[in-house]
């Protein structure tokens, strides 16, 4: 039964009622009903992970994902965080790994269980198509892999509602930095700069700036050309 | 606020022609920054009257929390009790601290004596949260005499020379480690697709779409957790512990969840505690994660080490003013270097978009609150436009959806498509511009203790361009877990006397000195709790 006024919703946290002002994000409305988090707030601007939010609407069976800190609070809300998932990481040694198109695969063989059942797509907060890049996965498929998987804020709600129990946010992460590594070219130049950096090249020109009085600085700083 | 959409849409072919407006001449600068920066407040301000640095002028929110009384007794705490005995204590799991841990371990120090201590998670951390990118000179346009030229001119020369000398330096060797990590840089045709940022003469930002910050952290994280680093989690430092003569010899961590402190001894510390934005210096927003409180330096000022730069505050131009659900968070100053241009009520462009980042929050703030041309919103609060349609318009369609991504999302999921409309933008309380003084290594005043990251000072002077955190984070962290590893090397035997001394003398400075505070520090988070709540609170469990 939804008691909301003009200026307050009623919300419920772990099932609990509590009248808060409208307009402020699930976060900021449980502070306002007096939590003071140590769990489930981090970022609190949609980078980190920590404060993944499982709620229904009042009337309606269906169960949605969202992150607390990016969602406003709307009247009806039935509320729980799931700040942490116990999923486990398989530890590897990037420089030694032969990243063909097997290596996901190897590392974790429980994707070999995907159901295809798309749960994972319609609990993940970033709206990431989860299924297809484990799909792609399966595939050997590394760079669709890591593209598709490029915004996950390794949350972990997937990986907690997976009726295969496939770690999706700890093999992406690894397909990135496969693909960081071998597949993503090394632009030249930079290698360029770092042989001439090491030569001592820019040396006497920075010795020279670093003891320049400020009005000096000032000078060229006026003078710069802007690209 | 439609009325005035309609005008900066009637106003964008020409500007899209005409291009931004010329940047402001070095008086012109000063003059903005002067009568319209927050900084510029004397009033806002005060000295410090005990410590190392007494006499230093500070944001008196910060002065506060360092003239604060210590939250535990230390007659309470059992030092002879030790239950971590390392090398290397990390104090931080963000971003420089990390890198710090990695390093130490790179230079000969076991995995297993070493432990990154932090507050909430490993990786509740601002590093993680950056958006636009991270500067390096590595174009052949570029030079590293050219970046330095830039962080300087930027941060108005109060830098520490040295110590720019060395992240500029240091910065393509950061990318090439990062390329051996895997972190996927934005590439076209094998290149890096290098951008402006403000104040910078060479484009020389590197991006990971507008999710830098974490695609650069998540992989530094992963491998800290391939090379089995130690952490403890929800487990902030309270207290820094000397040897009896000064030195750095470990810390007290308090665990969040279940009250219990634990005496850590180290042979090194790495302070990496980042910055202050969860303290609200003049009732700002702020952009910055939930533990950025500054308890780095409170610690390390009770220690004896000395602060650097710290009356400077960075606010970022551009923080989200509507909807205010998500007031405060940051609008990433990518958005700018690709084109959307700042605007006031009647469409018009009134600054160049890419000035340093004081000079483009105090435009902002003039044209909102002199020239009354601000727009203000149903909740009250008055802003500017930001006209990100634009970057569509110059760079192809799908560019903010592809390339801003997280831009898109964030006010997507209130309804606003910035691809359509302009997002109405305010300054927000951003980055710690000083801190803890520190040398090309990463050494503090106070032997033993290495520090990096925001929470160091010297490096940005009076004003961080956008990009040089993280690259200041990599180029800081490694220094100082290196310089950590080595110190810890050289001392063979452990360290015989823990104490707590200095936090007693501090406390007794505080009597001398006259000041009355009910206040306690460090903070370790902000309190957000309504003030309802707060009147009938008894404080039992919470």
């Amino acid at each position: 039964m939804s008691t909301s006024s003009e200026n307050t919703i009623r919300i419920y946290v772990m099932g609990s009622a509590y009248e808060v002002p409208r307009g402020l994000t699930i976060m900021n409305a449980m502070e306002h009903a007096g939590w003071r988090f140590t769990r489930g707030a981090g970022c609190r601007s949609g980078f980190c992970g920590a404060c993944s939010t499982v709620y229904r609407h009042e009337g309606d069976y269906r169960l949605r994902f969202v992150l607390a800190c990016q969602t406003e609070a709307e009247d009806g809300m039935y509320l729980v965080q799931l700040p942490f998932t116990p999923a486990p990481r398989v530890s590897y040694t990037l420089a030694e790994l032969n990243p063909d198109e097997n290596v996901l695969l190897q590392h974790y063989p429980e994707i070999a269980r995907c159901v295809s059942c798309n749960t994972c797509t319609k609990a993940c907060p970033q709206d990431i198509e989860v299924m297809d890049y484990v799909q792609a996965a399966l595939r050997g498929d590394i760079a669709q892999t890591a593209s598709l998987s490029f915004d996950c804020i390794q949350c972990g709600l997937c990986s907690m509602r997976c009726p295969a129990d496939i770690k999706h946010y700890h093999m992406a992460q690894m397909a990135r930095r496969i693909y960081g590594r071998y597949m993503s070219p090394i632009t030249e130049h930079l290698e360029d700069r770092i042989a001439e950096i090491e030569k001592g090249v820019y040396e006497e020109e920075l010795d020279a700036l670093v003891k320049m009085t400020r009005s000096e600085l000032e000078d060229i700083y006026a003078a710069r050309v802007v690209e | 606020m439609r009325e005035s959409i309609a005008r900066v849409e009637a106003t964008r072919p020409a500007r899209l022609q005409d291009g931004p407006p010329p940047a402001m001449t070095p008086e012109e600068r000063e003059k903005v920054l002067a009568e319209y920066h927050p900084d510029y407040k004397a009033e806002k301000k005060r000295e410090l009257a005990i410590g190392v640095s007494a006499g230093n002028v500070v944001p008196s929110e910060v002065a506060d929390m360092l003239e604060a009384h210590l939250l535990v007794d230390p007659a309470k705490i059992d030092l002879s009790r030790v239950d971590y005995d390392l090398d290397v204590l990390i104090i931080g799991g963000g971003g420089a601290g990390t890198v710090a841990a990695i390093f130490a371990h790179q230079e000969g120090i076991p995995a297993e004596n070493i432990l990154i201590v932090t507050k909430l998670r490993h990786g509740d951390c601002n590093s993680t949260m950056a958006q636009g990118g991270i500067q390096a000179a590595d174009r052949p346009e570029d030079s590293p005499a050219i970046h330095y030229i830039d962080v300087m001119g930027g941060g108005h020369y109060a830098n520490k020379p040295e110590l720019v000398q060395a992240m500029v330096d240091d910065g393509p060797e950061i990318i090439r480690w990062h390329e051996e990590l895997g972190v996927m840089y934005d590439k076209e045709n094998g290149e890096y697709m290098e951008a402006h940022g403000g104040g910078t003469s060479r484009k020389r930002m590197h991006s990971c779409k507008d999710y830098t910050g974490k695609a650069i952290f998540n992989p530094i994280r992963d491998e800290a957790r391939n090379l089995g680093i130690p952490t403890l989690e929800f487990s902030p430092v309270i207290e820094l512990l000397l040897d009896g003569e000064g030195k750095a010899a470990g810390a007290i961590t308090y665990n969040l969840e279940t009250g219990e402190y634990r005496v850590i001894r180290a042979k090194a510390t790495v302070l990496a505690t980042g910055g202050f934005g969860r303290v609200h210096i003049q009732n700002f927003p702020t952009t910055n994660h939930y533990g950025a409180t500054a308890d780095g330096l409170v610690i390390a000022y009770r220690a004896g080490a000395k602060l650097l730069d710290m009356d400077s505050v960075q606010y970022h131009p551009t923080g989200v003013v509507y909807p205010s659900a998500i007031l405060g968070q940051l609008a990433t100053e990518k958005l700018r270097s690709q084109g959307a241009m700042p605007l006031n009520a009647d469409g018009e462009a009134f600054v160049y978009p890419l000035e340093p980042r004081d000079v483009e929050a105090a435009a902002i703030i003039r044209e909102c609150w002199s020239r009354e041309k601000g727009i203000e919103t149903p909740a009250g609060i008055r802003g500017v436009w930001l006209d990100t349609p634009m970057i569509d318009e110059i760079h192809g369609e799908g560019t903010i959806k592809d390339w801003l991504a997280a831009m898109w999302t964030m006010w997507n999921r209130h309804g606003i498509d910035i691809t359509k409309d302009p997002a109405l933008v305010y300054p927000t309380l951003h980055y710690q511009n000083g801190g803890v003084e520190i040398e090309a290594d990463g050494e503090t005043s106070v032997p033993g203790l290495f520090a990096g990251g925001e929470v160091e000072g010297g490096v940005h002077g009076k004003n961080r361009l956008m990009g040089n955190s993280l690259l200041g984070y990599n180029v800081f962290g490694r220094r100082a877990g290196i310089a950590a590893a080595k110190w810890a090397k050289k001392k063979k035997s452990k360290i015989k006397t823990l104490s707590l001394q200095h936090a007693v003398d501090f406390e007794q400075q505080l009597a001398d000195a006259g000041i009355e505070t009910d206040l306690q520090s460090p903070m370790l988070l902000p309190d957000y709790r309504s003030k309802s709540v707060l009147e009938r609170s008894l404080g039992r469990f919470v």
